[in-house]
């Protein structure tokens, strides 16, 4: 037992950010008193009951959890092999996971008297969280967002401004996710003495990847009761599957077991058009190196010379060249393992979850799903999968319509 | 002693103030942006620094942005950027260079590896925005130890607190960032910047120059007049981004020098 915790996979990051050699705190010094004086907040916070108190109220409440695991038994029967179970994660408020780490930054945010909430966002969906919240406790919210994305999610741009927050289209770069958290960064430089950061992904300077992960590993603990509420007393899943962009799903669904040797971890990355020499993918633990971005040591996709690239996927909420710093350590130490997703076995999955379980799946954790469709059939039917069902597809209707080549205007 | 503690040395024998003027290293292309660096000593900038472009440039503005990508587009690398340093010490021995940017390029290449390259091009120190006092292992520390400045920003938000573990292994001078924002933003006042500087130099015997937001000759004079030395990056660039002739540039240039050099 000594020796089981002293070799825990759960005590990271150390004091300086660190999992291993990734993560750390590489930011300008104009912002380094902030993120001191936030790394004391989180830290009183997390030992604070009425800090939890609160979080769990407006995780009941607010946003609807616990989320269901549900027995996908359709699925199951479908590909005749491990018992799958979905974690329900796209049932929440505002329709993925992200909200469940925002509650928890806006609450530190007001904690320390800050007034002004920056995000970045993708596929939208941590924008829209962000801006719920914001208008749930009446706080100004700036989104930053690529040009590119803006018009490819107009629904999502939508609903931020009908909750009342500014929508910035970032065009500096190349007008992607990256460059839309570079603007933020510049925001945040600018407007240090009111304005939080509430990043949407375990990746960024320490303390961000911890306390992303510490607010999403309500998943996880989830998971472990409800599983036993299922399967019996003590029953462990044997593999936990989750989608990775920055990966703050997967490690909220990851965390809690990483110490339970028997558990299996899988995550799956964005491989776009196939891990080939074009980089026309987002799988940065197959495809890139180590580098630093964005205030953390990771794996990124960058050239010879270190200069960063775009990442490509069908999926706006994975294309991102980094990922967060635990998974690349996880990844370095061999706990878990990460497999890449093509679009068009995302596109084959997100179907099959329409037909057979009635869920309209994001395109993100269909990258997940396609990865299920390919090992359950070869394992054992007393094999259980977790899978982190993590966001809803109305977001991703019109994409999959044009790939899927049916004309919404004539629904035909 | 590097170039860097000789020309502080010569200029306080002289009483003058320190005007360095950045440019993007490649920046709209390789042949002019040498020909503008080779050009800056002869328009009295006394200290160089060059710009290492990188495809997301976090504390930089719209111009400074624009030109790195200029640079990156027009094929700029880490390698073409040290083979301009070993150009301009062809001609020119004295004159300090000190190379400005982010640290991925840098760690990419390898750090051993990039200190003995950087050397070996008459490099003499180095600032590079995402490395704080937290990170100094990564950098700061092997590069003191090759006898190559590093020159920490000290910022608005670094408190009484904090810095000294800024100043604790900086090397060269201290560079005062004037602004909480990116670099080609607010204007920099005389009358902020004064009671800052003198804040750090009650702390540190470095030299203070002070940047971010300072665009004219003017400007430079005066906040030259409360500091060590004035720092002219995005007004700079922005000539270049013009399109304007190089001459014309290296007159503006001298401009700043002068109203610097007038404190």
């Amino acid at each position: 037992m000594a020796e089981d915790l002293f070799n825990s996979f759960m005590n990271g990051p150390d004091e300086n950010g660190r999992f291993g050699d990734f993560g750390g705190r590489f930011v300008s010094e104009t912002l380094m008193p902030l993120i001191l004086s936030l790394e004391e907040e989180y830290e009183r916070a997390k030992t604070d009951p009425t800090f939890w108190a609160q979080m769990d109220d407006l995780w009941k409440h607010y946003v609807g959890r616990p989320s269901p695991l549900y027995f996908a038994e359709r699925l199951t029967e479908h590909l005749g092999g491990a018992k799958i179970y979905l974690k329900r994660d796209e049932l929440n408020h505002t329709g993925a996971h992200k909200i469940n780490n925002v509650l928890g930054q806006i609450l530190l945010a007001m904690r320390m008297g800050k007034t002004r909430i920056i995000a970045e966002t993708g596929a939208g969906q941590h924008g829209v969280a962000t801006a719920t919240v914001c208008a749930r406790f009446g706080l100004k919210c700036v989104v930053y967002m690529g040009a590119h994305d803006v018009e490819r999610q107009a629904p999502n741009v939508f609903r931020m401004r009908l909750l009342g927050a500014e929508v910035v289209p970032v065009t500096s770069g190349r007008g992607t996710l990256k460059d839309a958290m570079n603007d933020a960064l510049r925001d945040w430089v600018t407007n240090v003495h009111d304005t939080f950061y509430c990043i949407g992904t375990v990746a960024g300077p320490h303390p961000y990847p911890a306390m992303v992960r510490d607010f999403q590993s309500i998943i996880g603990k989830e998971v472990r009761e409800q599983l036993q509420e299922h399967e019996g007393e003590g029953r462990l899943p044997d593999t936990l599957i989750a989608a990775i962009g920055g990966g703050s799903n997967a490690m909220g669904l990851f965390f809690p077991f990483l110490d339970d040797k028997s558990v299996n971890i899988i995550g799956v990355e964005a491989g776009g058009k196939g891990v080939n020499e074009k980089m026309e993918h987002c799988a940065s633990l197959t495809g890139g190196r180590p580098g630093v971005l964005h205030g953390n040591r990771t794996y990124l996709l960058q050239d010879d010379d270190g200069q960063i690239l775009e990442g490509f996927s069908i999926s706006a909420g994975l294309d991102y060249p980094g990922i967060g710093p635990e998974h690349s350590w996880l990844h370095d130490t061999g706990r878990a393992e990460y497999v890449s997703i093509t679009d068009k076995e995302a596109l084959e999955a997100f179907q099959l979850s329409c037909k057979l379980e009635g869920i309209i799946p994001a395109l993100e954790p269909s990258h997940a799903l396609a990865h299920v469709t390919k090992i359950a059939p070869d394992l054992p039917s007393d094999h259980i999968i977790v899978m982190n069902m993590c966001g809803r597809g109305d977001k991703d209707i019109f994409t999959v319509a044009k790939h899927l080549g049916f004309d919404m205007k004539t629904s035909d | 002693m590097t170039r860097i503690d000789r020309k502080f040395a010569a200029l306080k024998e002289e009483g003058k103030k320190a005007f360095v003027a950045y440019v993007m290293a490649g920046d709209p292309d390789y042949d002019t942006s040498l020909e503008v660096i080779k050009g800056l000593p002869g328009a009295g900038v006394d200290i160089i620094e060059m710009g290492i472009p990188f495809t997301d440039p976090m504390a930089d503005g719209p111009t400074i942005q624009l030109a790195g990508q200029r640079a990156l587009d027009a094929g700029q690398t880490l390698q073409k950027t040290l083979d301009m340093a070993t150009e301009f010490r062809k001609t020119d021995d004295t004159t300090p260079i000190v190379m400005m940017g982010y640290y991925n390029p840098i760690y990419s290449r390898g750090v051993p590896k990039f200190l003995e390259d950087a050397k070996a091009a008459g490099i003499d120190g180095l600032i590079v925005v995402d490395l704080p006092p937290e990170e100094d292992s990564e950098l700061c520390i092997p590069a003191n130890e090759a006898g190559m400045n590093f020159i920490r920003l000290a910022t608005p938000t670094t408190d009484d607190k904090r810095l000294p573990k800024v100043l604790q292994n900086t090397s060269g001078f201290v560079y005062y960032v004037s602004i909480t924002g990116i670099t080609g933003a607010a204007e920099a006042q005389a009358a902020d910047v004064a009671p800052e500087v003198a804040r750090i130099k009650s702390q540190t015997d470095l030299p203070v120059i002070v940047g971010f937001g300072i665009k004219t000759p003017d400007a430079a004079e005066s906040i030259a007049s409360v500091a060590d030395g004035a720092v002219v990056g995005s007004a700079i660039v922005k000539l270049i981004e013009e399109k304007r002739p190089v001459d014309e540039i290296l007159a503006y240039v001298k401009s700043l020098a002068d109203g610097t050099h007038r404190a």
